[in-house]
């Protein structure tokens, strides 16, 4: 956290699912999602199906598997649940490895894992083809307010600049001699965070000063006078 | 005498807290002028500038642009008259991309389309970053970013350029680039600095505000070689930079028109 650029999604490429609609894959994520959740979780055969589609999708994005498995972590406190569920659920018992674990805990843990991890998967996918740009895009075509778009849109633009405002405090407190991993100073820690957020909060009105300066009335115009986005000539970095 | 661009008469202003910040400016800025507002920090100078779009609302005195007064039925207008440019670019620079940035001031004023193409390269133009035009902000050099700010300012086709601490932070060529870009513009400019070289070689006329009220208005090589003016408004030179062994200074061509 606070540290290089761990929180970036999208991987540069020129294929086909990079080139799809923002729109469409929005669609197509929600629909398969939908379709996940609504599966009983006993139909085992239909989640490696699911699973097998998905890797098709990835195949064709060219995106590297690695790459998408490194972002995975996010689902770490997700599948710690799950794992704990077996030894905490009631109902008939079950030998394990020679251990015993509740039946229907291990059903749902086996659920939450499998449609957790593939619902994490698709989104990784939508995020890694496509810019976080094309995807406010796709969400106002979809119809979804505007305020959300708005809302949305000013978390991206501002997530680098307070994660390097972090960072730099961070920085600042460990050249005095604070050290972030000892349990010691994490009362620090979350005093800091309270100030990124006092900062964060003053940065916001500053950022509406500026908007009202440049004749704000409450709606973001329709600024999309040029050439699509999609064409994004220096997006690789 | 013709309208001046900017006309503050007796502005006072207290924050709800119960600070004044300023005790009865007066200032007069004409049209082509550029003119450095000097200060130390806590002299009132960002809330002066506050005022001068409307965003803070005078508490005695006037404000008015080109004969418009600053009041709430002309904000709309007065913000497109009153460019300011603030100091930190982020603050500035909030959509996802500059061409949608630099469009943002314009379309506000029902700007649309093709016209609204024009403006935004015109003004991208002008400060040099029109290859950037589809870049998220945030992966710009804080000095292309600056430059994008000053932009974003000039797509709305201002009366007055107001640049709070334009040079601050910048790298020495980014601050000469940004100087030789303001001297290109054929626009007024109010410019808020510290930077009192910076003042000294972009502006003929300065003028001195401490503790809320204006204590000196006059061509800036005289103030900055006037030591008790400087002395007793906090104001320095940096080591080694002395006004009076710079040549080619712009108050050679200090209109005939500034101060009252």
């Amino acid at each position: 956290m606070g540290a290089g650029h761990g929180h970036r999604l999208h991987f540069h490429g020129h294929s086909p699912v990079h080139r799809a609609p923002a729109h469409l894959k929005i669609l197509a994520l929600v629909l398969f999602m939908l379709t996940v959740v609504a599966t009983p979780r006993e139909w085992f055969p239909v989640f490696a199906g699911y699973l097998a589609v998905l890797a098709v999708v990835i195949a064709v994005s060219r995106v590297p598997f690695g790459y998408l498995a490194k972002r995975m972590v996010v689902e770490t406190p997700f599948v710690l649940f799950a794992l704990l569920v077996p030894f905490v659920a009631t109902g008939p018992q079950t030998e394990v490895l020679g251990v015993s674990v509740s039946e229907p805990g291990l059903l749902a843990a086996w659920g939450l894992l499998a449609k957790g991890t593939l619902g994490v998967l698709a989104s990784l996918t939508l995020a890694a083809t496509t810019e976080p740009v094309a995807v406010l895009a796709g969400l106002r075509r979809l119809r979804m307010p505007d305020l959300i778009v708005q809302i949305m849109g000013f978390m991206i633009r501002y997530l680098d600049v307070v994660t390097a405002e972090l960072g730099r405090m961070l920085v600042g407190m460990r050249s005095r001699g604070y050290d972030p991993r000892s349990p010691r100073h994490w009362p620090v820690l979350a005093r800091s965070l309270g100030a990124l957020f006092i900062r964060s909060y003053e940065r916001g009105e500053r950022v509406h000063l500026a908007m009202l300066s440049r004749g704000y009335t409450g709606t973001l115009p329709d600024t999309a006078a040029g050439p699509p986005h999609a064409a994004h000539p220096t997006g690789a970095r | 005498m013709a309208t001046p661009v900017l006309d503050v008469r007796g502005l006072a202003h207290a924050y709800p807290d119960g600070h004044q910040a300023l005790f009865g400016v007066d200032l007069h800025v004409h049209r082509g002028e550029r003119v450095a507002l000097l200060g130390p920090n806590g002299a009132g100078k960002t809330t002066l500038v506050l005022h001068l779009n409307g965003i803070l609302t005078a508490g005695a005195g006037t404000v008015a642009v080109s004969g418009l007064p600053v009041e709430k039925k002309n904000l709309a207008e007065v913000r497109r008259r009153v460019g300011v440019v603030f100091q930190d670019p982020d603050d500035q620079l909030f959509m996802p991309t500059v061409r949608q940035d630099v469009a943002f001031g314009p379309a506000n004023h029902g700007v649309r389309g093709a016209d609204l193409d024009r403006r935004v390269v015109a003004a991208l133009d002008l400060v040099g970053m029109v290859d950037f035009i589809d870049r998220p902000p945030h992966h710009l050099s804080f000095g292309q970013r600056r430059r994008v700010a000053v932009a974003t300012v000039l797509a709305m086709e201002p009366e007055i350029l107001v640049l709070d601490e334009p040079s601050s932070n910048l790298d020495p060529a980014s601050r000469r680039e940004l100087a030789d870009i303001l001297r290109s513009l054929d626009v007024t400019v109010l410019m808020v600095t510290h930077d009192l070289p910076y003042a000294l070689e972009l502006c003929p006329r300065a003028v001195v505000l401490h503790d809320g009220v204006v204590v000196a208005d006059g061509a800036t090589y005289d103030l900055l070689t006037d030591d008790a003016l400087m002395r007793a408004n906090r104001l320095e030179l940096p080591f080694g930079f002395d006004p009076r062994v710079v040549g080619s200074l712009p108050h050679a061509t200090l209109p005939a028109t500034s101060g009252d």
